[in-house]
């Protein structure tokens, strides 16, 4: 007997994997994993502040993202610092900002949990978030096969890219509010602190099977959906927590798939 | 200079300057590239060279001067020391693609221009460095360019390979009829394939013939240890590239002695 709750857990993990994987991938090429583990971090505080304005709170998750971002332009211009030593900054403090306005919204706000938050609920979306859910996943797919060639072409090198008449700002750009969303919807799967895992691990395992861009997405994809399918399942039968559960079996399929890769 | 001879403009420059955080790279540039002409831009590293190129593309903003490009130039770059991560699966047909769309027949037809069409579906990080350059060269011809920009572009490559790569890159412009701008620091290995040779050394020093410029007191003074053997230059040069040291003194004492351009020192 299986219930509503973990057929919609299913339905809302199977997705956000979609996205995830296939936008991961994009993460790892571009070596962004950091940009992304900041961008989920700040994401607590987007909630925060949506909640507190009565807003939905994928709102607040893009809107932080993009003063992120330019927070982000903004700091390294100046070269002092790299890139790593700011996002650092910028990732901390955004969480310790949000969870100080989260606990002042606390009080007034009755019934909104800060773990589910930090830690993911899949089990209690409803249907009409998923029913968002899917019309986000194939708004964000499309919008990614559009970019598709560009994400590549500057993945390998901006300014060949450019003097092509690629748009870089446009597509970082618009890729950062992509990764937005997909932070802003898997904060109810995994939750801001295991996020950037469901972004770089099925990259990072679909990499040693595939020889073209595009095999490694589809691969990304779908070692996400089976993280998702796995952790759950276990997470039904054996009674642990779900994100995290999603996470270790995400991690489980890397550590098989350095080993198979390692005897060809 | 000569004036135009009915090669139009692609891209000129007028007295460019270029500061960043009080260190002057460039000062007083000014040069022009007309269709059908290569010009190869020489100097010691630390001259300018790179930061000329990515103001000439737009991929930088100068301090001072103008710039000028054809409308709609199409432009076929391959920049400096291009390192494509393993972590990104591409082969050869993959990495042409990032290009634009095209047929494989079209890809192959770029690919034996340049001698590697056997390494279509390779990943280009197997490459060698001679074959990746010359993967290069096939991307940056798939746009039919009005001009091809190449910096650097026998880095990495032994001599013969360098020599087999110049006359590449001669064959594909007589062929395609494109400008080319290329950066080198060895003015021995490009003599045969370039047209007009710019000694750059934050200004221009001098400009020319390539034979003109090899005797030029200008270029001896900064490659003068490297005209003094045949062996190979390159370490030479990683010596002498203290451009102020150099560039100082030379400046204001034989400015008169040039010929052709760099008149705009001042």
């Amino acid at each position: 007997m299986i219930d509503d709750f973990i057929i919609n857990a299913l339905l809302a993990g199977v997705a956000l994997a979609m996205v995830a994987g296939p936008l991961g991938c994009v993460v790892v090429w571009r070596r962004m994993a950091y940009f992304g583990d900041t961008l989920a971090h700040s994401a607590l505080l987007g909630v925060a502040l949506a909640v507190s304005a009565q807003l939905m709170p994928i709102l607040g998750v893009v809107f932080i993202g993009v003063v992120l971002a330019a927070l982000l332009f903004w700091l390294e211009q100046r070269r002092e610092l790299s890139a790593d030593t700011i996002l650092g900054i910028l990732s901390h403090s955004a969480l310790a900002l949000g969870l100080i306005v989260f606990s002042i919204i606390q009080a007034r706000v009755p019934g909104i949990d800060l773990m589910a938050y930090l830690f993911g609920d899949i089990l209690a979306v409803n249907q009409t978030e998923i029913v968002w859910m899917y019309i986000g996943t194939i708004f964000i797919l499309s919008v990614f096969a559009w970019l598709w060639r560009a994400l590549i072409s500057i993945s390998v090198n901006e300014d060949m890219a450019r003097t092509d008449g690629v748009n870089v700002s446009m597509v970082r750009f618009v890729f950062m509010l992509l990764l937005a969303m997909v932070i802003a919807a898997a904060i109810k799967v995994v939750g801001i602190l295991l996020v950037t895992a469901l972004l770089i691990i099925p990259a990072a395992s679909a990499r040693a099977f595939s020889s073209t861009p595009v095999q490694m997405v589809l691969l990304s994809g779908m070692m996400a959906v089976a993280a998702v399918v796995l952790g759950l399942g276990a997470s039904f039968y054996q009674d642990l927590p779900a994100g995290p559960a999603i996470v270790v079996a995400a991690a489980l399929g890397f550590f098989l798939t350095r080993i198979t890769s390692a005897r060809f | 200079m000569n004036s135009d001879t009915g090669n139009e403009v692609l891209i000129s420059a007028e007295n460019l300057g270029y500061t960043i955080r009080g260190h002057q790279v460039l000062d007083a540039v000014s040069l022009k590239l007309h269709g059908g002409e290569t010009v190869t831009l020489i100097g010691p590293n630390g001259a300018g060279k790179t930061s000329l190129v990515r103001i000439l593309l737009g991929l930088k903003k100068a301090t001072l001067g103008e710039i000028y490009r054809k409308p709609e130039i199409k432009i076929g770059y391959v920049p400096q020391k291009l390192h494509i991560d393993p972590v990104l699966p591409l082969r050869v047909r993959d990495f042409l693609l990032t290009a634009g769309r095209f047929d494989n027949q079209q890809l192959v037809v770029v690919l034996e221009e340049v001698q590697m069409a056997h390494l279509l579906t390779s990943p280009v990080q197997r490459l060698s460095g001679g074959e990746f350059q010359r993967v290069l060269l096939a991307r940056a011809l798939l746009n039919r360019p009005d001009v091809l920009v190449l910096d650097e572009p026998a880095q990495g490559i032994d001599i013969i390979g360098q020599q087999a790569l110049y006359r590449t890159i001669k064959h594909v412009r007589d062929r395609h009829g494109c400008g080319v701008l290329m950066v080198s620091h060895d003015l021995h290995l490009v003599m045969a394939s370039t047209d007009r040779v710019i000694c750059l050394n934050t200004h221009i020093c001098c400009t020319g013939h390539p034979d003109d410029v090899s005797a030029h007191p200008e270029y001896l003074k900064i490659f003068g240890q490297a005209m003094e053997g045949l062996a190979p230059y390159s370490h030479h040069h990683d010596h002498t590239h203290d451009a102020h040291g150099n560039v100082i003194p030379l400046a204001g004492d034989s400015e008169p002695g040039q010929h052709e351009a760099g008149s705009n020192d001042r």
